[in-house]
């Protein structure tokens, strides 16, 4: 019996080691096959497989595409960036053919060999781009990356809930006695921090560990003056009048002005973040070319007034933009910000190695 | 000596009745918004049935649904065989306190370390992703669960029914079939029972090993956060309790039956 | 007769030695062989990270370190996980005291009500965990159910701030394990049938007497599970913090996600989760040394 138990032991040590063994070989083959150059199969015959976030692509577009091109396209979802990414990671670089990610996780992609360099010739419809969305601070001139909606953070509330209309993030460190206990906060870097920093002076994208340290006390301050840290049910709680300011996508604050008019988008004195998401076609991808066809598909205009009417993002789609409906601009202002405007905002970018201190401030934040 | 057990059986009936209470306030809850007029998952905005329309018209949410039944069907199966095998394995072929220990450590592992090591093994393995994958990964710490559940069920008892029933003659097919699996029933379907559970509502592991086709009700609904949970979730579950309600007092009214024929034998 | 049969036993297993080994293959084998391939070989994969570098945007270096575990120990963590192994076990605590009487109920009723009774426990936890929360979260809100019954019924004159609080997190890790603790413990307490129960009753032990030094310490074994169930999976938990604590309170689960997934620092998270296990470790340990013991104490009288 003791014996028995010691082989078990003995058999399971050896598994593992000799899996440290091909694991430490196999860094650097990533995942499933490697690039094509050139079309070797023909468009129809290829196949597509996406991630997305849910409900952000227009219905139709995939099976009015796959009509069109004969590309066989399957849609899965993803919730988060980090989801993704980390999905992509376990699989060695492997599983999907494109990708919807934020363009401050495309880095990590990049970095490690997994984002595909975009051949501009096969996506025409590039020109459809305003000029202000190829020099973004991620990736300029959209070497990895084709931008697929972008937007700004800022302090979106309940007019008919608030004294004094805010136009500042020091609001959540110094607000005024009406709004404490009733505001929310994003939770997620680099959003916790923007306030704090922000407000101090200091760069969105800063790598100092003073200047972090500096805005972790801030926002700890600030956390006694919140309802909750929220990133998710912080527009239907402010539709639902239980928050009456938050920290908001501009977006997602066109959601709870859809269902209820009193919300109100301002971006505060101190300026903003310039979030993007874009869409990347991974390295392993066999059907390339159909993914080069798919974007320039999503780029043409009419597709691009489709994502704005769906999910109330701007689209960086130059006549898609100048054909949306003027009264979806009536109801939802933001989506009337100019792209010079846009780009006045810092384009996130991913922090590198620092991006462990923006961790432990966030774990530090909550934790206090 | 019938009145203090009637009086503990009635503190101890009003007890479970509190823990229905608890367990089912969410749920009432849950199932009134299914009926909400507004899309916001917090608060009530009048009275609609347009989410059941909604969900009668939604493939995607039927179908994820079915996968997932699937999924927890399948994993049911075999964990629960595997479990009660380990079970009886560890509490009679092997005594061994390292065994013990290490036989929990699947269900007490951190599932995003369990969720991306099994990725990286399928990838590593060029294992296709699919249905199977989830299988094979919601086995891993369902088997756990099912096996700590029947060895409560084993011990000295009914050791010595056993070896009284070897000393009558019995074979030990026999014994194992007669006296050890009605001992150890309730503790396999208790086991059953939750391993079921468990692989019908898990989100993560199942998010990394289905594969781009394989789309499970928990990833369906997660993926709605960003644009928000919508009540046809909650007509969803609805009607989930709905159809259980109704199995349960099906099999009831045929135990009564049944039980009633016994009695007039 | 026991004496009797116990001696036979003796006698039967020594004249037998070598044909214990086809019994073990077949119950443990095909367990163990999963238990191995899918599970141990893959997160020890993970976890084999955690003597690994960082790589500077995420992804692994092969730079061998120990600094990931030095990391792990710093006072930041170490109350995170201090704190969550206060919560886990105020929810633990509270899943037995509430599990306990309403598992020992079902396991005396007759026969064919334990099934739909166990059910009826489970039918909740077939709904999706995201939309319960958010039901709790409406239950728990300043103007949700508690606060308005309660200030109906009179007991409070304001509304009590429920949500975003450590209380919440206790309550929404509470409701989503009960089920993990009534189960093992029906399943533990449902083998005793009335004998044990009633003999030492016939010999004169009150019924709190009878409970304490008789039913309860052979229902042990399924008390260890429970716990176990409830107290490590409250530990690793992320959903309930962030929606029900409002972000406000984090335990481990948080800690360990932001590092796989934020920090995408994989050698980290990766040496955070062993901290963690070493901790349950000890737990599955006294869980295996009491089981053991009991098997003891049982076979002895």
């Amino acid at each position: 019996m003791a014996h028995r138990r010691r082989s078990v032991r003995a058999l399971a040590v050896l598994a593992v080691i000799a899996l440290v063994m091909t694991a430490c070989g196999e860094d650097d083959t990533g995942g499933g096959g490697g690039s094509d150059e050139g079309p070797s199969v023909p468009l129809e015959d290829q196949t597509l497989t996406i991630s997305n976030w849910d409900a952000y692509t227009p219905e139709g577009l995939i099976e009015s595409f796959e009509e069109e091109t004969g590309v066989d396209v399957t849609l899965t979802l993803h919730t988060t960036n980090e989801d993704i990414v980390g999905k992509i990671q376990a699989a060695g670089g492997g599983g999907f053919d494109l990708v919807f990610v934020s363009g401050n996780y495309l880095q990590t992609l990049v970095d490690q060999g997994w984002a595909a360099e975009i051949d501009h010739d096969q996506i025409p419809n590039l020109a459809n781009l305003y000029p202000e969305a190829n020099e973004l601070g991620y990736d300029p001139g959209n070497t990895h990356s084709v931008p697929y909606t972008w937007g700004t953070t800022g302090l979106c509330y309940r007019t008919d809930l608030v004294e004094t209309s805010p136009t500042s993030w020091t609001v959540f460190h110094d607000p005024p006695t009406d709004l404490a206990g009733t505001m929310t906060m994003l939770g997620t870097n680099p959003w916790l921090l923007e306030p704090a920093l922000l407000s101090l002076g200091y760069s969105m994208n800063t790598t100092d560990a003073a200047e972090i340290e500096a805005a972790t006390q801030w926002t700890i301050e600030a956390k006694a003056n919140l309802k909750a840290f929220d990133d998710t049910t912080f527009y239907s709680e402010l539709a639902a009048g239980n928050t009456s300011l938050a920290q908001a996508w501009d977006g997602w604050c066109n959601y709870g002005i859809a269902e209820n008019p009193d919300i109100e988008f301002v971006v505060p004195d101190e300026g903003s973040d310039l979030w993007t998401d874009t869409m990347v076609i991974l390295e392993s991808s066999e059907n390339k070319e159909a993914a080069h066809a798919f974007i320039d598909y999503v780029l043409r205009p009419e597709n691009g007034v489709a994502v704005a009417e769906l999910v109330y993002y701007k689209v960086p789609n130059e006549p898609a933009m100048e054909q949306l409906d003027p009264a979806l601009i009536e109801q939802f202002p933001n989506l009337g910000m100019s792209p010079s405007e846009l780009l006045t905002y810092e384009s996130l970018q991913d922090p590198g190695e620092a991006i462990t201190l923006w961790t432990d401030a966030a774990a530090q934040i909550k934790a206090s | 000596m019938a009145d203090p057990g009637r009086r503990r059986d009635l503190l101890l009936g009003a007890e479970l009745a509190l823990v229905y209470v608890f367990l089912y306030a969410p749920i009432l809850v849950l199932v009134v918004l299914s009926f909400n007029a507004s899309g916001l998952p917090t608060s009530w905005g009048g009275f609609s049935t347009k989410w059941y329309a909604e969900f009668a018209r939604s493939g995607d949410l039927l179908s994820s649904l079915r996968t997932s039944f699937v999924i927890a069907l399948a994993v049911t199966g075999v964990a629960t065989v595997l479990g009660t095998l380990l079970a009886l394995g560890l509490e009679r072929a092997v005594r061994s306190t390292f065994l013990d220990t290490v036989l929990f450590l699947p269900a007490v592992v951190p599932d995003i370390v369990l969720a991306i090591g099994l990725l990286s093994f399928f990838t590593l393995t060029r294992t296709t992703l699919g249905i199977q994958t989830v299988v094979l990964a919601h086995v891993v710490f369902d088997m756990v669960f099912v096996a700590a559940i029947v060895r409560t069920r084993l011990g000295y008892f009914d050791r010595s029914i056993e070896e009284a029933a070897q000393d009558l003659g019995a074979s030990r097919l026999a014994t194992f079939f007669r006296i050890t699996v009605p001992i150890i029933l309730p503790g396999v379907v208790a086991g059953a029972l939750i391993a079921f559970t468990l692989s019908f509502d898990e989100f993560i592991i199942a998010f990394f090993t289905a594969g781009p086709t394989v789309i499970t009700f928990p990833i369906r609904v997660y993926s709605m956060i960003r644009f928000g949970v919508t009540p046809v979730v909650n007509a969803v579950a609805t009607l989930i309790l709905a159809l259980s309600f109704t199995l349960i007092l099906i099999a009831l009214r045929l135990t009564r039956r049944e039980a009633r024929r016994a009695i007039d034998r | 007769m026991t004496g009797t049969t116990r001696g036979r036993r003796r006698t039967r297993g020594a004249a037998d030695p070598g044909g214990r080994w086809l019994p073990r293959l077949l119950f443990l084998g095909p367990g163990v062989a999963w238990w191995v391939l899918l599970f141990a070989i893959p997160v020890a994969l993970i976890l084999l990270y955690s003597l690994f570098t960082r790589g500077p945007f995420g992804g692994v270096e092969y730079r061998f370190t120990l600094r990931n575990f030095e990391r792990a120990l710093d006072p930041l963590f170490v109350r995170v996980l201090w704190g969550s192994l206060q919560t886990a076990f105020i929810a633990t605590a509270a899943a037995l005291l509430i599990g306990y009487p309403a598992a020992y109920f079902i396991a005396t009723r007759p026969a064919r009500w334990r099934l739909p009774l166990l059910v009826l426990i489970i039918l909740p936890f077939w709904t999706n965990l995201l939309i319960r929360t958010y039901a709790w979260i409406v239950l728990l809100n300043r103007e949700g159910l508690v606060n308005r019954t309660l200030t109906g019924v009179g007991l409070i004159d304001e509304p009590l701030t429920l949500l975003n609080t450590r209380l919440a997190i206790v309550i929404g890790l509470l409701y989503l394990y009960l089920p993990l603790m009534v189960l093992p413990l029906f399943a533990a307490i449902e083998r005793l049938g009335r004998s044990p129960r009633e003999a030492a009753e016939d010999l004169g032990a009150g019924p709190v007497r009878s409970f304490v030094r008789v039913t309860f310490p052979l229902t042990l074994p399924g008390v260890m599970a429970g716990c176990i169930f409830v107290f490590v999976p409250s530990l690793g938990n992320f959903i309930v913090p962030d929606l029900l604590g409002g972000g406000k309170a984090i335990m481990v689960g948080n800690l360990i996600q932001a590092q796989f997934f934020q920090a995408r620092d994989w050698p980290f998270g990766a040496a955070l989760s062993i901290s963690v296990l070493a901790v349950t470790m000890v737990l599955l340990l006294v869980q295996a040394r009491v089981l053991t013991r009991e098997r003891r104490l049982a076979a002895r009288g």
